[in-house]
């Protein structure tokens, strides 16, 4: 029986077809509230007890962080309404592949690597703070969020456990990924709002009036803490518009929204910008200021929920981590078949799930989170620039979009060119002005790539004119 | 069956979200509230992975 049930797994994990190497069928795309649910459940994650506290953590005033969110998450949304979901419907390819046709294999392996790499560390910090929960419920030591080694082998072993369910569960792709997700997503964002509610009159909060004092002298006091940055409202609106850019105008989410049935379902990101980016990290924000006024000055995600909501905030920290690393794991075991295409999908996403497992076993994924989005950002959406260059505009101005395929090249110039000069301006930018916050140079590494790939193809294209080419592609 | 599941689910949500404002009224102790929250969430996640997912299935 064992033998015959191994053989069925096997069989099934095999004939998944996940659509990486060609476009979406007409049949298989989905409704928008199947988007609905996934995109929900997605941004409303383990990392929202992190990201919340971190604005209390560095001293945001309380009219930085509403007002900042709420600019932020609009600009977010409209990123994916305007910019990454016309390209998936469009092409209904993954950026992957995608760019494989733009840029050739040999670069196209490099990005699936740097990108691979990227999600394992996102993923890790999901599963770190999954595990939080655990330690909470064991009476295990948790680290902190300013902690950045492992408190005890029993920290570890319990990291483990986590990180392997993830990645076994990531395995089965997409249709079980928005199963999973579709339980909790309407679930986690009320234990968030609940435990918020129910704290506020831990900070001396009993009526509605007394809300907007508090939250000004005792919440988001803007003082921060010993050791940390200052975040003011650019901090907060920047990132609350770029923490998840490497998936909007970095385009990663095409591997998402190739699956919908108009453009228009971009608009499906607001429920998880507004629900989970900005209910949820003022909900999170609240509850560590109650961690903090009971005396715990370094709090883990675990403790901060366990404090204000008992066991189902600490389900709900286990289970929102889990919800956010289950899509990460299985984009990045996209992004490696991209690099090992013979390979099946699902075993590459075992060993990127035994990955981020291994790298979870250190808190400094956590606590340096912020960081670690600002370089994701800079790294990963230069790419994304470029793909919308060459899908939208290449036509238009009569060049040939898709180069490598219609050339049979293995390397595009101009995208290498575009991409590490983006980067390099990018991260120049950031230590000519001092900036705290990588995030700040994100966007103009961005439009650094759009101009240098146009530029960059203008002037290659022109020295070897290909018109046969161009009409073949067209 | 299915619309008793799912009425049961709602009660969940009901129980998790509602509890809190009594709280905040300060008729009911933190204690009692993280208990009920906890019925509440063990509602909904024992009983919606019964139909949630049919029904977003019939929606796409």
């Amino acid at each position: 029986m064992p033998v015959a049930r191994d053989a069925h797994s096997k069989e099934t994990l095999d004939t998944i077809d996940e659509f990486e190497r060609e476009p979406v069928p007409p049949d298989e795309v989905k409704g928008f509230k199947s988007f609905l649910g996934m995109v929900a459940g997605e941004h409303i994650a383990g990392t929202e007890f992190v990201i919340g506290p971190l604005f209390v953590l560095h001293g945001a005033g309380a009219r930085d962080v509403f007002l900042g969110l709420l600019v932020g998450n609009l600009l977010a949304t409209l990123s994916w309404t305007l910019v990454c979901a016309p390209i998936a419907v469009k092409t209904r390819l993954t950026i992957f592949f995608q760019l494989e046709r733009i840029s050739g294999f040999s670069l196209v392996s490099i990005y699936n690597a740097v990108n691979a790499l990227l999600f394992c560390v996102s993923a890790s910090a999901m599963i770190g703070v999954s595990s939080s929960a655990i330690g909470v419920l064991l009476g295990l030591p948790t680290p902190g969020l300013t902690d950045l080694l492992p408190p005890g082998p029993v920290w570890v072993a319990s990291v483990a456990v986590i990180g392997l369910v993830m990645a076994v569960v990531a395995t089965y792709g997409f249709d079980r990924v928005s199963r999973f997700a579709n339980v909790f997503a309407p679930w986690m964002p009320l234990i968030f709002l609940t435990g918020a509610i129910a704290a506020l009159p831990g900070l001396g909060v009993t009526s509605v009036a007394d809300f907007w004092p508090a939250a000004r002298e005792k919440i988001w006091t803007g003082v921060p803490q010993a050791g940390q940055t200052k975040y003011g409202f650019w901090h907060v609106m920047i990132f609350a518009w770029l923490c998840n850019s490497a998936m909007h105008i970095g385009l990663t989410d095409m591997s998402i929204y190739r699956y919908a049935r108009k453009a228009s379902y971009g608009l499906a990101s607001a429920a998880g910008m507004f629900i989970g980016h900005y209910m949820a990290w003022v909900a999170s924000g609240i509850l560590c200021a109650v961690a903090l006024a009971q005396g715990n000055v370094n709090p883990s995600p675990g403790e901060i929920a366990h404090g204000s909501v008992g066991l189902a905030g600490v389900i709900c920290v286990l289970v929102a981590g889990w919800t956010t690393a289950n899509p990460t794991i299985y984009r990045a075991g996209l992004a490696i078949q991209g690099l090992l295409p013979r390979f099946k999908r699902w075993k590459l996403t075992m060993i990127v799930g035994l990955t981020a497992t291994v790298l979870a076993c250190f808190p400094a994924i956590v606590s340096r989170l912020d960081q670690f989005l600002g370089i994701y950002a800079l790294v990963g959406i230069p790419i994304g620039a470029i793909v919308l260059v060459d899908v939208s505009l290449f036509r238009r101005l009569g060049l040939t979009p898709n180069l490598a395929s219609v050339t049979g090249s293995r390397f595009n110039v101009a995208v290498a060119l575009a991409w590490v000069g983006a980067i390099a301006v990018g991260y120049g930018l950031f230590r000519y002005t001092g900036a705290d916050f990588f995030f700040f140079m994100a966007l103009p590494g961005w439009f650094v790539a759009a101009f240098l790939y146009l530029l960059a193809s203008v002037i290659l294209q022109r020295r070897r004119p290909a018109p046969a080419l161009r009409e073949e592609a067209a | 069956m299915r619309m008793s599941l799912k009425m049961v689910s709602w009660l969940g949500l009901v129980l998790t979200l509602l509890p809190s404002l009594f709280v905040f009224g300060g008729v009911l102790s933190l204690d009692t509230f993280k208990n009920l929250v906890l019925g509440g969430s063990v509602l909904w996640l024992a009983t919606a992975p019964f139909w949630i997912n049919q029904d977003r299935s019939r929606e796409s």
